[in-house]
């Protein structure tokens, strides 16, 4: 029997202190499994930090991950304040680069760019939301488990995207599974670009104006969650279905509500790399973002400056990381994604396990801070 | 010179800054039936968890018969020949008694010499104490009753001689309930040491030769049962005086406003949970809804409320008609001046991680007097949260605290204030006061009369049936998802109604010498 009831602590210790304590217990774990290899851990962490954000190209590429984790993390968030584990980012990041593409293959032959690009951006959010509703549809009317389907759905998007590509969208001639590039007017300007306008010189990286969207998109998320009604049901269905019966919410319209939305930000990942990189529709684009977004929620407490937050941090990873097995040969691609996944494993599965010790910390220090005081 | 069972010296334990238990002593003596009493919080159930090894206590010492133990887990305590039968129990409804009486004190790796070993301990206890169940019978299959007394059995086949009841009659009928104390004073007669922990004065008054009274973590008072009554020890456990009987105005009713007609339910399973339910309610009167917890009261508040609809029949309320083709929904209930308490506070009346003036608005959050644009107009959800909190005295009086933090009677009431305050022409009341302090209790029927008295039509759902009785003008008794028979309040009585609400139909448990046919 342990339900002797938990203290509270001081928000900044809640979302400051033990994130970070989390991240350096994670850290040590890594720099144990550094040396194990025979490498020298402080070395790697340098490499790791002077790669991600040690000069302007770093800078831009981490921030250029960032922006896909961002959008990844809110989807993630918003079905899980409804309730809902939404597995399936993937597959609608996917799913909302078809509908990217498919908006200015058809477009970019007559339409000006101010035109295509928010028509291109509603239609990923269209996809994004469409791959999303048929789960939270059969979810919500037929009792089939979200996380089972949208799982599936990945695969699903995953083998028509390649069916697509291969086939049916393949530019003629191209050995390559992706469409024919999309016609300038429709490219998101790069950043090194914008600051260029502005007579500032910065390295060329994929970094472009995506990231103010993603920014765009934590607040509207923001506003929509806790400041509108729907935000209010959605979070009511989250917490108590039966509360929300209660209230004369339906808890099914909301599931395909959150669904819609949730799908729609994760299809926003194309904006990012459609748009504004690779400017082509090709296979396998969404490279994982969608999943790491589910890690991205998990430690940014489904709030979207934590999620910011997270998404910096993973950012940061993969491009300290992808520095690192460039730098320290010893150190490949599968060690990185080891490392990555300890500091997942320390601040999202074991989030709690250092908040005893922290609480006592606390508690002894207060303590303390009482008897000087009295 | 009376023996000790138990003595409890200066006890005090804190989680974190809250102080549970202050400096508590307590002894009882052998052989008697002891009750603690206190206010939810007062710290009881801390108390007895440290006397049963779920909490060492940070400092005090624990006497059992006159020497000192300590007690560090439950099988500790169980050594020292202390029981515990919780409130809700711990039994497995799979197994048979006997197998549930076992569980956890098999001797050997075979059950077989166990389970004769077991069975003869046990008719010898039962023969003892007088305490009959069939060893056979699966559990789930008992009434709750039956279930008490196999909890009951467990704690005496392991030895024990001082047993600690932790609320014994929330579940049990007025009849179960005597029956409870009949074998509670069978077991003190053998010698037996009962702890009695309750907030019900009646059984206090009831059966126990002392009491305690706990306030706030320490122990306020002690008292011989015969040389106090429930004014004082309700005075004791408030801190202030407190009235136990309502002033009520005579009725005066007026039009139909509710009314069922061959109301019906099946739910999902396609087991009838209501059946050819017929009533009426009127504006200024309240209807009390007396049965034993789980024979279709719950689900003809939701229906009523539209959270269910029903299967058969129909059912009026004010100007919308509810029928199996035409169900309406909660919030259609709302628009139209009804407004439902829910039974079950927790999982429906309120959201635990939502602030107070998030829960403040559940149900309402579509009312414009919320909203500005697409937005949730904060300003006006804060000051009317405020306004609630100011009339219905909820504790603290701060809307962003999470809903959970509150106390059970200060959420009651913030629900009651946000059900009541919008002057609804019908109310439905479910349990209004379950796990509510006694201050509370009284505020809370107060408001519901106050509603009457304002032209308010009142269905109220109780267990409680004090609460049934004195709140009520007509009372409606249920049992097996049908209507037994409805009482006017004045010629109501808790053995009539006890009766009826095991489906004795009301003439025959009007005189109940007359041969009763038990078993309807």
């Amino acid at each position: 029997m342990s339900n002797a009831p938990r203290i509270t602590l001081p928000a900044w210790i809640d979302i400051g202190v033990i994130p970070l304590v989390n991240i350096l217990m994670a850290l040590v774990a890594a720099g144990a499994v550094i040396l194990i290899i025979g490498e020298d851990p402080v070395q790697a962490v340098q490499v790791m930090i002077q790669g991600a954000v040690g000069y302007d190209e770093g800078i831009g590429y981490t921030l250029y991950y960032t922006t896909n984790f961002i959008f990844t993390g809110l989807a993630v968030s918003m079905a899980f304040h409804a309730g809902l584990f939404n597995i399936g980012g993937e597959g609608q990041a996917y799913f909302g680069g078809l509908g990217i593409g498919l908006a200015v293959l058809a477009m970019d032959g007559f339409a000006p760019g101010f035109l295509i690009v928010p028509i291109a951006i509603a239609a990923g959010a269209l996809f994004g939301a469409g791959w999303a509703f048929i789960p939270a549809y059969l979810q919500a009317y037929r009792g089939s488990h979200i996380v089972i389907t949208t799982i599936m759905f990945n695969f699903i998007a995953a083998a028509l995207m390649v069916y697509l590509l291969a086939g049916v969208m393949r530019e003629s001639g191209n050995m390559s599974p992706e469409t024919r590039e999309f016609a300038a007017v429709s490219f998101l300007p790069f950043m090194h670009e914008v600051f260029a306008w502005f007579g500032v010189t910065i390295t060329r990286t994929p970094l472009n104006l995506s990231i103010l969207w993603a920014l765009l998109c934590c607040v509207f998320v923001y506003v929509f969650i806790w400041r509108t009604r729907w935000g209010y049901a959605l979070r009511t269905v989250g917490q108590s279905e039966r509360a929300a019966v209660y209230a004369g919410i339906s808890p099914p319209r909301i599931v395909l509500l959150a669904m819609c939305l949730s799908g729609a930000l994760a299809g926003f990942v194309g904006v990012n790399e459609l748009l504004g990189v690779q400017h082509r529709l090709l296979l396998n684009f969404s490279a994982g973002y969608g999943f790491t977004g589910i890690a991205v929620a998990l430690m940014g407490r489904n709030h979207p400056v934590g999620i910011v937050l997270a998404s910096l941090l993973f950012g940061l990873l993969y491009q300290g990381g992808a520095e690192l097995s460039f730098e320290m040969p010893t150190i490949t691609k599968e060690m990185v994604v080891a490392l990555q996944g300890l500091v997942i494993l320390f601040s999202g599965a074991l989030a709690y396990m250092s908040r005893p010790w922290v609480e006592k910390v606390y508690l002894l220090a207060r303590g303390g801070a009482e008897r000087r005081a009295a | 010179m009376v023996e000790t069972a138990i003595e409890l010296r200066s006890i005090s334990k804190s989680f974190g800054p809250v102080q549970a238990n202050r400096d508590v002593s307590l002894t009882v003596a052998k052989g008697s039936i002891h009750g603690i009493i206190g206010e939810n919080g007062a710290g009881k159930s801390t108390l007895m968890s440290i006397l049963y090894g779920f909490y060492e206590a940070d400092s005090g010492e624990i006497l059992v018969r006159g020497a000192p133990v300590e007690i560090r887990n439950s099988h500790d305590a169980i050594e020292s020949g202390i029981g515990m039968v919780h409130q809700h129990f711990m039994l497995i409804d799979s197994f048979t008694v006997l197998e549930n009486v076992m569980l956890g004190a098999e001797s050997g790796p075979l059950l077989s010499e166990s389970t004769l070993a077991a069975r003869t301990e046990l008719e010898r206890l039962e023969r003892e104490y007088g305490l009959y169940v069939p060893l056979d019978e699966t559990v789930g299959d008992l009434p709750v009753g039956q279930q008490q007394r196999v909890e009951i059995l467990k704690a005496l086949y392991r030895g024990a001689d001082i047993l600690i009841l932790d609320e014994p009659t929330g579940v049990l009928t007025p009849q179960e309930t005597d029956q409870l104390f009949e074998i509670l004073k069978a077991l003190k007669a053998q010698g037996v040491t009962v702890i009695l922990i309750t907030h019900k004065l009646r059984e206090i008054m009831a059966v126990t030769d002392q009491v305690s009274i706990m306030r706030g973590g320490e122990m306020v008072a002690h008292r011989a049962t015969a040389d106090t009554n429930r004014e004082e020890l309700a005075e004791l456990m408030v801190g202030r005086k407190v009235r136990l009987d309502l002033d009520k105005a005579p009725v005066a009713p007026k039009a139909a406003v509710l009314s069922a007609e061959h109301l019906g339910y099946t739910d999902g399973k396609g087991v009838q949970r209501l059946a050819d339910i017929n009533f009426t309610v009127h504006a200024g009167e309240i209807v009390g809804i007396a049965g034993v917890s789980g024979n279709g009261q719950s689900e003809l508040l939701e229906v009523l409320a539209g959270i269910l609809p029903p299967s058969e029949g129909s059912v009026s309320l004010g100007p919308i008609t509810a029928t199996p083709e035409n169900p309406g929904d909660p919030e259609q209930r709302r628009l139209n001046g009804i407004a439902h308490v829910p039974e079950d506070r927790h999982r429906l009346g309120l959201i635990g991680k939502f602030s107070a003036e998030e829960t403040a608005i559940l149900g309402y959050h579509n009312n414009p007097a919320y909203l500005s644009g697409p937005l949730i107009d904060r300003a006006a959800v804060r000051a009317d949260c405020e306004k609630m909190m100011r009339d219905y005295d909820v504790r603290p009086p701060d809307p962003v605290l999470q809903s959970s933090k509150f106390s059970g009677g200060n959420q009651q009431k913030l629900i009651l204030a946000r059900e009541m305050e919008k002057n609804p022409d019908i109310l439905l009341v479910g349990q209004p006061t379950r796990g509510v302090d006694i201050g509370a209790i009284e505020f809370i029927h107060q408001q519901i009369v106050a509603m009457r008295d304002a032209g308010s039509a009142v269905l109220l759902v109780s267990v409680e049936l004090d609460e049934v009785m004195s709140l009520s003008d007509r009372i409606i008794v249920m049992c097996g998802g049908r209507i037994i028979g409805e009482v006017a309040a004045e010629e109501a009585d808790a053995r009539m109604l006890g009766l009826m609400m095991t489906g004795i139909p009301r003439d025959k448990a009007r005189n109940p010498d007359a041969d009763i046919q038990v078993g309807a």
